[in-house]
């Protein structure tokens, strides 16, 4: 081996992986509200809309999860100010595409959660006298999130893990302050050892968190 | 009234899940040839004593024998189980038919009853096939052979479940609720499958809710409550007017007036 | 725009080999270390279950950028250098293994208890039960998620353009770099990839179809 590993350079630099984490997290924070709005806008679009709306939704569901996210970034970075004529910074285009990307995996997790409420539930919302729109606010959307929670939470922790791809664009999240250390340090496999650990810290006390949560909310078990 | 050597002799089996002991101490003999039945309210160790005699739970004290063979230890005393060839072997001489079928589902009917005769008992695939449909004749489904599980009807599947079980030409056959999971009017069309095997002589422990089955069908009615055996004695006797055991009365009071609604 | 297409096609072609390549090494060998490791979650000695356990929850906690730098300039400092290739491959199997473990692991949890019952009561023994009662069922349920994963392979390989392997993301950022058309460009590479990734999730469905047999 002959190497030997030294982390006092990774200590020195650590604020720049401190604050790449905190913007990783808002990062996935941003994209999983904006996704959220998308996926229910859609997911109730798609369930009580007609084919040609259902068959739209599909298409943009199946377009952004069939092509690498890598792609999707390059895509809005450098392709679409080519057309749309708005500058935006690297940062605000990425929220953008994984804001986008969210939503199109989003409204899948809604939709099966709205085919996953009971029909008793919705009959009995019927049966009270409740008018289609009354059953969708007070029935079918207050169950459906219940029963989508832990596929939220999954979600969640896979976008925080997908922000790593912002590095490329050069927005300065946690994976980027490891390449800036990396070029300025070269202690390479500190870095990295130092970057996996704070992703599977922060990542798995995200998951266990939202599982506590879930307990207190969730139905279906 | 059968009589003879017992050929499934339970003594004084115990058994615990964690903290709650589920069995406490079951005594239960039958001989070959006899129907035993065994009725009671759930949660009080019926399911539980006819798996421990099939082992597919182990139980933590006391013995249960076959045909003189302890069943899931080479050893009692000191609890050394059997090895897994061995228990195979064990098991392959008790019939088990289950309340929820447990078919394999991506096999025909011909083929869930061929896979033991050619895996265990190592016929030709045709001597098995042969057989199959034999017991598929026995059970009324011959022109189900070639369906598979999700085919079939529940009343179907149970009786193919039978027909697996038999095919085996076990010493003893188990049976655990069979008809729990049916719709009511699909219970004779099963019940009557077993009646023919207990007529011919087979050997049976059976678990059921059914009271009447229970009634007009077995040898000897056991009553198992909080996991002991509350009543060991044949029908007549059970359904006695002046039945000493409470909660048996109880029990069997319970029941009647349910029939009655 | 097309013409702009007609022109960069053939200069994307060595990387969509390149990328259904990488794609198909990796699956193929995932493929197996992973079933092997996911029965051995399943039915291994406890120790063997621990180690893949942490195995997978560890892999899965990283993102696959991550993981990828990691192999491709961590390792070297081990004592063991890896060619662009190597390393991208590698690093893609980790990520894909770790998959296939939890594929396995559905597979054969989501099997009911009752037929391990059943197959025991006709006296199988263990690796008979597995032969031919669980790994029937658990294949048909593992064929259509592990077809789905294998999207993921696909996607995931885009990543290793940054490790400078000349996949099809590679391809696309050159003829990027040389005529500054990136929308049309970086359009038809999603064009490409959706095509491929598009037509195996189509495939997962219909075996999912074909197979829901086994579950009623």
């Amino acid at each position: 081996m002959g190497y030997h590993l030294n982390f006092a350079l990774i200590w020195r630099h650590f604020d720049k992986l401190w604050s790449g984490l905190i913007l990783s997290l808002e990062l996935a924070v941003v994209s999983i509200g904006i996704g959220c709005v998308i996926g229910l806008a859609l997911a109730v679009a798609y369930v009580s809309g007609n084919r040609l709306v259902r068959g739209l939704i599909a298409a943009y569901v199946e377009v952004i999860r069939n092509v690498p996210l890598l792609l999707l970034v390059y895509l809005v970075f450098y392709g679409l100010p080519t057309v749309v004529d708005i500058a935006y910074s690297n940062t605000t285009s990425f929220v953008v595409t994984l804001s986008a990307y969210a939503g199109a995996y989003l409204v899948e997790v809604f939709r099966s959660g709205l085919d996953a409420v009971p029909r008793g539930l919705i009959d009995a919302g019927r049966s009270i006298g409740l008018t289609p729109g009354q059953r969708l606010l007070y029935v079918r959307l207050p169950t459906m999130l219940r029963i989508a929670l832990p596929a939220l939470s999954n979600t969640f922790v896979s976008l925080f893990k997908d922000t790593s791809v912002a590095s490329v664009i050069a927005v300065p999240e946690l994976t980027y302050g490891a390449q800036w250390i990396n070029f300025n340090t070269f202690r390479i496999m500190e870095v990295y050892l130092v970057v996996t650990g704070l992703y599977l810290v922060t990542g798995y006390a995200i998951l266990i968190g939202l599982r506590l949560l879930e307990r207190r909310y969730a139905i279906g078990r | 009234m059968p009589i003879g050597p017992p050929l499934l002799q339970i003594q004084n089996v115990q058994k615990s899940y964690g903290a709650t002991q589920v069995l406490r101490g079951v005594d239960l003999r039958v001989a070959k040839g006899e129907v035993v039945t065994v009725i009671g309210p759930s949660g009080g160790g019926k399911t539980t004593l006819l798996r421990c005699v099939n082992f597919l739970e182990s139980y933590d004290n006391g013995s249960i024998m076959i045909d003189g063979q302890e069943v899931g230890y080479r050893d009692v005393a000191a609890r050394k189980r059997r090895s897994e060839r061995d228990l195979a072997r064990m098991r392959a001489e008790t019939g088990m038919v289950f309340q929820l079928f447990n078919l394999f589902p991506h096999l025909s009917a011909a083929e869930n009853i061929m896979l033991g005769l050619t895996k265990v008992r190592k016929l030709s695939r045709r001597e098995a096939r042969d057989k199959a449909l034999h017991w598929l004749g026995r059970v009324g489904l011959t022109d189900k052979a070639d369906r598979l599980p999700s085919e079939l009807s529940g009343g179907q599947q149970q009786r193919v479940g039978i027909a697996r079980a038999v095919a085996m030409e076990p010493k003893i056959l188990l049976l655990d609720e069979i008809t729990s999971a049916l719709d009511p009017e699909l219970v004779g069309e099963v019940l009557d499958v077993v009646l023919s095997l207990a007529a011919e002589g087979m050997t049976m422990l059976v678990v059921t809710h059914e009271i009447g089955f229970a009634r007009d069908a077995s040898h000897r009615i056991v009553f198992m409550a909080g996991g002991a055996v509350g009543a060991d004695a044949p029908p007549r006797e059970i359904f006695a007017a002046d039945q000493p055991n409470e909660r048996l009365r109880g029990f069997l009071g319970r029941f009647t007036a349910a029939h009655r609604l | 725009m097309l013409g702009q297409i007609a022109y960069a096609f053939p200069f994307l072609l060595p990387g969509l080999w390149t990328t259904l390549e990488v794609s198909a090494i990796t699956v193929a060998i995932s493929t197996i270390v992973g079933a092997l490791l996911g029965v051995g979650l399943v039915y291994g000695p406890a120790p063997l279950r621990w180690v893949v356990r942490a195995f997978s929850d560890i892999v899965r906690g990283i993102p696959i950028l991550v993981l990828l730098f990691f192999v491709y300039y961590g390792l070297p400092i081990t004592g063991l250098n890896l060619q662009p290739f190597a390393a991208a491959v590698l690093g893609l199997i980790v990520f894909k293994v770790a998959q296939v473990i939890e594929n396995v692991r559905g597979a054969i949890g989501s099997i009911p208890r009752g037929q391990t019952d059943a197959a025991k009561a006709i006296g199988l023994p263990f690796p008979e039960r597995l032969a031919y009662v669980i790994a029937p069922q658990a294949l048909r349920r593992f064929l259509p998620p592990w077809l789905n994963g294998v999207t993921d392979a696909v996607k995931g390989s885009a990543l290793i353009s940054l490790l400078g392997v000349g996949d099809l993301m590679f391809g696309i950022q050159k003829v990027v770099g040389r005529t500054y058309e990136p929308l049309a460009l970086y359009g038809f590479g999603a064009f490409l990839y959706f095509v491929i990734n598009y037509a195996l999730s189509l495939a997962s469905r219909a075996l999912e179809r074909r197979f829901s047999y086994i579950r009623e």
